[in-house]
């Protein structure tokens, strides 16, 4: 049992690490959003699988926060948001897709470095959860920086939310209200995101966050 | 006595291999077909096409040289050797460990080398844009499958295929992320070395886009008809390695029982089936992607791979 | 005495160079000197290979009275030595024979004659030598006799360049070496290599000798980022010049590494090896991709050299690492790839060259895009050349494939290593070391497939006529061996043993016994190869297809022109060029490696103006570290060219301002 528990929760964190390589990987906001909701599922089943087996209960309430909101709410909500923008068809990235990925390998092989040496004598379960956790935390900044769309920018900081969680749930008794309020506090991120979205669109005609800084001078 | 029991084990998995290629393409062929709620070609077809063929008179191209009327054989060589030495029904075959899985690799790249060059044999411009592209993907694929190969061997603790099949029907291996990642890739790499959709049409001959069968069109009669079995070879290769590695259930032991081998030869026809339905199901999905999208697709393949490496080496010292 | 009789050999080499200039000019001058070289090189080589199977590398030395008073000349042979002393005469022989058909078309045969055998004796010598003295003084006339055949052909503008850039570098390696020579021996001045194996330099100091090495014997090498010579000087030299400097100069220079790192350094700290696995990792890549964007065969020839050295390295910098970490037997399987690939190199990269040679000789093109269906009228060229480039793709059943089928192995044996450094830094290299494999293979179809398929794109490429017997003769030998060593492995692997067990302590399992003769670096159930298996299945399996169609299906046959999706285009122009053909992996690997860019111009719609498509490249290593060194060096000349028009005065005063600054640096000395 010790054994399979392991494996399981190794690979439901692994298989976040690889979503995480998808979103970078994927540049069409629809397939993105798709894999959002794929990442938060993974996310959701991989807490439920730690309420399991860590036999706290309230971990499962926090499966189903993920599942409910950020594997259907918010996606649905940012899939309408594009259709009213009408920008599903915009492909806009900083680095391209190639060079994004080797340095999103190099963050990975960096966050297992730093969680490896840190946790030298943690149980090997948590090291690795850690590790992979850290690694998705990054490679959620890393495809905020790559990317010029504020809405995959928005995608990108809820994946790096969802590492966060991935990192809590790992350790074990972290209080079910700070998740909540992890939670909720992402939900209203995401409404303002939203509001500032429109706001962009409708002055720029664009959500291309680049139009902000021409507004501001900083790039001719 | 042993030895000519084993020789006739290694002259059935030739045989076998090769007959039953073309009835896997015929299948996927009329899958696709059913799924566009079309009726399809017979699943025997493909082999009426092979016999069709060899038929036929060969018209040969006025500039074609004798490395043109030899190559379809040396390629066809090179890949019925390959997949002659991955375990299909019973493990242990006689020559596997003549060639491990790396060189099962080289020598589908020997294969490829001769038909690019085929390729540009004729001096026409079709070829040309055919071999091209053909070694650009190829200079992905072939090091992500070589990732690929790292990644298993490292777990498994050998190259040889029969070894990794045995090990990953063990209790020791549990569910590890990097097999994850290596099934992954290896699925986006057989896509490609397959010329299939999203990467190649395997469909079409006159589109701008297409790969392999540009390399092959000055080919006709049976020198088309090797290579078309070749390409039905390979993607028996890539199936069945794929299930001799991760879905080994079924696979006969060296020294097991006629119902044994009846049984792993059931259970390979089963893999061959839905690996076919798989591949059916995702093509009829999907679009074909413009040439210069395939580096992406192949540059994640390369990098999930070296990812799942990287990860059995970081792992190793825990 | 081994080493008495091979250095007899040498001297004979050294006599033939002043008998070359008396006979430069005679019409049968270069048959005799190649005829010399080539039976003197055959003897050498015979020398080294008894010694190393025979007496397994047993250790010969011989001191004589020449060089320095206190030093005296120092000859040894030990395995080592005589592994490169077969690699090094094998090349000679082989460019010896290929240069007696060759060398007849020579149009200035005096400035080639009296270098040649010196450049043999000197490349012998280097190998046998056993302090640093005679080791530098041999490297500097090795150097010397290669710059004096690069600029041969002198009226050629390229070349002299090529000279001027070659002799630079070379200039500067020796010092490097000078340097780590001078480190290695310390204050008492032992210059004697078994002195100098008798004391181990400390940490700090042996680092120092590391880096200074790696620059030294990596210059001549060629590896990245000291390659920009290469491409430039050994395309200049006559054909069976370049194939012995990239076949042969670049092992010796392989050869001092080894001889410094594994042998007289003492026992290696474990980052050496990183910075040798970077180093050849990048090599290996940047080599192939340089290549890949070449059109000249030669210089393609000679990039392919740099990516094959990098592939040596990361053999060399495995041992090195699993030596440092008390891996014994793993260490002999690196370092039994990495020196099977010198051989395996030296042997197809000599092919490669003199097929190369014979085109060149035929046409007079070395321009891929001028040539084209050479395989109508070379068949035999064609061929030899074809198998040439199977074998440094590292495709099976040929012997390139076994040396990188042995380090893909090493590598496997890696995750065991304790260093967090190269836990990271091995994967890594692996993923280079399969995307060079698999560039090289697109690079080689490249150059076969434009040079000798396809149609003739000049009048010369249509007259071209198959080379003479001696050349084939030469070329065809060494295609044998490529396909024996890729066969029947274990016999060259066991004759590596005795080196790797010098160097290492170790040997790889013996191999000759093992049955089928395949294979097996650790264990059966681990990995094995059998390329003579493999050989024999895809021959018996091609002729059973071959037979069965001829019997059962049709065999008629009928010539047509080209299908060509109905659209066949009858200039030669529209076939797919050097260029074209890689225009999609320069897409994939050249937007960031090489910035490159192309400008499409398309004129107006009516207007005759002919549509231009340019491709621009940047040589990035040359802009980070080569341009900034020689724009400084302008700009310093230029302002210090003022001081060439000083008053008397002037001239006085800085004298006396020189004097004056030696003094109080004197006068401050603690």
């Amino acid at each position: 049992m010790r054994g399979l528990s392991f494996d399981i929760a190794h690979m439901l964190a692994g298989s976040l690490v690889l979503v995480s390589f998808m979103q970078l990987y994927q540049d069409r906001l629809y397939a993105l959003l798709n894999i959002y909701a794929l990442h938060a599922l993974i996310l959701a089943m991989s807490v439920a699988w730690q309420a399991f087996v860590q036999d706290a209960p309230h971990l499962y309430l926090t499966a189903v926060i993920a599942l409910v909101f950020k594997a259907i709410v918010i996606p649905t909500a940012l899939h309408k948001i594009i259709v009213r923008l009408g920008i599903h068809r915009e492909i806009e990235t900083v680095v391209g897709v190639g060079p994004a990925m080797l340095l999103g390998m190099g963050l990975v092989a960096l966050a297992m470095v730093v969680m490896l040496r840190v946790t030298a004598e943690a149980d090997p379960l948590a090291r690795e959860d850690l590790a992979f956790a850290l690694s998705v935390v990054l490679l959620g900044l890393l495809m905020m920086v790559t990317r010029r769309n504020a809405v995959s920018q928005v995608i990108g900081f809820m994946s790096l939310e969802n590492g966060l969680v991935l990192a809590a749930t790992g350790a074990k008794g972290m209080p079910l209200v700070v998740e909540i309020s992890v939670a909720f506090s992402v939900l209203i991120a995401f409404i303002v995101i939203g509001i500032f979205l429109f706001r962009i669109r409708e002055r720029f005609d664009t959500v291309d966050v680049q139009a902000l800084d021409r507004f501001r001078g900083e790039r001719r | 006595m042993a030895v000519i029991r084993e020789f006739v084990f290694q002259g059935a998995e030739m045989l076998l291999v090769l007959l039953l290629s073309p009835l896997l393409t015929g299948f996927v062929r009329k899958m696709k077909a059913r799924l566009l709620q079309r009726q399809g070609p017979p699943l025997l077809q493909p082999y009426r096409d092979l016999i069709r063929l060899m038929r036929k008179e060969v018209v040969l191209a006025d500039g074609a040289s004798w490395l043109f009327r030899v190559n379809p054989y040396i390629i066809f060589a090179g890949t019925w050797v390959a997949a002659s030495l991955v375990p299909t029904f019973r493990s242990g075959l006689l020559f596997s460990w003549s060639a491990d899985l790396i060189a099962i690799i080289a020598l589908l790249g020997s294969a490829r080398f001769f038909l690019a060059l085929a390729g540009l044999d004729v001096g026409t411009s079709f070829g040309g844009i055919g071999s091209s592209r053909e070694v650009m993907i190829a200079s992905l694929a072939e090091p992500a499958m070589l990732m690929i190969m790292f990644t298993l061997a490292l777990i498994a603790g050998s190259t040889q295929l029969s070894t990794m099949a045995a090990f990953m029907l063990s209790s020791e291996v549990g569910l590890r992320v990097s097999l994850g990642l290596a099934l992954l890739a290896l699925i986006m790499v057989a896509i490609a070395e397959n010329a299939r959709i999203p990467i190649d049409n395997p469909a079409t001959h006159l589109e701008l886009t297409m790969v392999h069968e540009a390399m092959v069109l000055e080919y006709s009669g049976r020198h088309l008809a090797l290579i078309d079995l070749t390409s039905e070879l390979k993607l028996l290769l890539y199936v069945s390695v794929i299930g001799c590695v991760f879905t080994p259930w079924g696979i006969a032991a060296p020294d097991s029982s006629p119902l044994a081998l009846a049984v792993g030869f059931a259970s390979y026809v089963g893999k061959l089936a839905v690996g076919g339905m798989l591949l059916a199901l995702f093509e009829t999905a999907i679009a074909k992607m413009r040439v210069f999208r395939v580096p992406a697709f192949l540059g994640a393949a390369l990098m999930l791979g070296l990812l799942g490496t990287l990860l059995l080496f970081v792992s190793r010292s825990l | 005495m081994m080493v008495v009789y091979a250095l007899y050999g040498v001297a004979a080499l050294l006599v033939l160079a002043p008998l070359a200039i008396a006979l430069g000019r005679s019409p049968r001058g270069s048959a005799v000197i190649y005829g010399a070289s080539l039976i003197v090189t055959l003897t050498l080589g015979m020398i080294a290979l008894l010694n190393l199977f025979e007496y397994s590398g047993r250790v010969s030395v011989v001191s004589l009275p020449l060089g320095l008073p206190w030093l005296g000349a120092h000859f040894r042979i030990d395995a080592l030595a005589a592994f490169f002393l077969v690699v090094v005469n094998l090349g000679g022989a082989a460019a010896s024979l290929f240069a007696l058909g060759y060398g007849q078309h020579e149009d200035s045969p005096q400035r080639v004659l009296p270098f040649y055998p010196a450049y043999l004796a000197a490349m012998n010598l280097v190998v046998m030598a056993d302090d640093a003295f005679s080791f530098l003084v041999s490297w500097e006339f090795m150097s010397l006799t290669s710059w004096a055949l690069v600029i041969a052909h002198h009226r050629i503008k390229e070349n002299l360049q090529a000279g001027y850039v070659y002799l630079l570098m070379a200039s500067f390696g020796t010092l490097a070496l000078l340097l780590a020579f001078g480190l290695l021996a310390g204050s008492d001045g032992n210059y004697a290599f078994d002195a100098i194996r008798a004391t181990h330099a400390n940490g700090g100091l042996a680092a120092l000798v590391l880096i200074l090495v790696l620059i030294g014997a990596g210059s001549k090498a060629g590896v990245v980022p000291l390659h920009a010579w290469l491409p430039l000087a050994h395309p200049a030299a006559p054909s069976h010049v370049s194939a012995l400097m990239s076949g042969v100069m670049t092992k010796v220079a392989v050869y001092g590494f080894v001889r410094i790192v594994f042998d007289l350094l003492g026992p290696p700290d474990w980052w050496w090896s990183m910075v040798v696995l970077g180093v050849g990792g990048i090599t290996a890549v940047m080599g192939v991709l340089y290549a890949l964007m070449q059109h000249d065969l030669k210089r393609l020839l000679a990039y392919h050299t740099v990516e094959n050295i990098g592939i040596i390295y990361i053999g060399l910098g495995l041992a090195l690492a699993f030596k440092a970490h008390n891996m014994p037997l793993a260490a002999a399987l690196a370092l039994t790839a990495g020196l099977l690939h010198v051989f395996n190199h030296s042997v197809f990269k000599s092919l490669l060259f003199f097929g190369a040679g014979s085109v060149l000789n035929a046409t007079g093109e070395r321009d891929m895009e001028h040539l084209g269906g050479l395989i109508h009228r070379m068949p035999q060229t064609a061929f030899v050349f074809l198998v040439g480039c199977v074998a440094i793709s590292a495709l099976p059943p040929l012997n390139g494939f076994v040396s990188e089928w042995l380090t893909f192995q090493a590598i496997l044996l890696s995750p065991q290593l304790p260093s967090w450094g190269l836990k990271f830094l091995v994967p890594a290299v692996g993923a280079l070391l399969a995307l060079s494999a698999a560039l090289a293979a697109a690079c080689f179809v490249k150059a076969f497939g434009v040079t000798f398929l396809g149609r003739a794109s000049t009048p010369a490429a249509q007259a071209a006529k198959e080379t003479d017997t001696n050349s084939l003769a030469a070329m065809f030998f060494l295609a044998a061996l490529c396909l024996v060593a890729g066969i029947l492995p274990g016999f060259f692997i066991d004759a590596l043993a005795p080196v790797t067990r010098s160097l290492v302590g170790i040997s790889m399992p013996h191999q000759a016994g093992v049955e089928w003769l395949s294979i097996v670096p650790i264990a059966e159930s681990r990995s094995s190869y059998n390329g003579l298996l493999v050989f024999i299945f895809i021959v018996f399996s091609g002729t059973l297809a071959a037979s069965a169609i001829h019997r059962l299906a049709s065999d008629k046959l009928r010539r047509g022109p080209a299908w060509d999706c109905g659209y066949p285009d009858p200039n030669p122009a529209t076939q797919y060029t050097a260029s074209s053909f890689a225009q999609p992996i320069r897409r994939v690997y050249g937007t960031s490696v090489f910035r490159a860019r192309e400008i499409g111009e398309m004129p107006a719609p009516g207007s005759i103006l002919p549509a231009r498509l340019t491709v621009k490249l940047r040589d990035l290593i040359w802009d980070a570290a080569y341009a900034p060194v020689a724009d400084g060096i302008g700009y310093a000349s230029e302002k210090l060219n003022s001081l060439q028009f000083l008053t008397i005065r002037q001239y006085l005063s800085l004298v006396f301002a020189a004097l004056v600054l030696l003094l109080l640096v004197l006068a401050i000395w603690p």
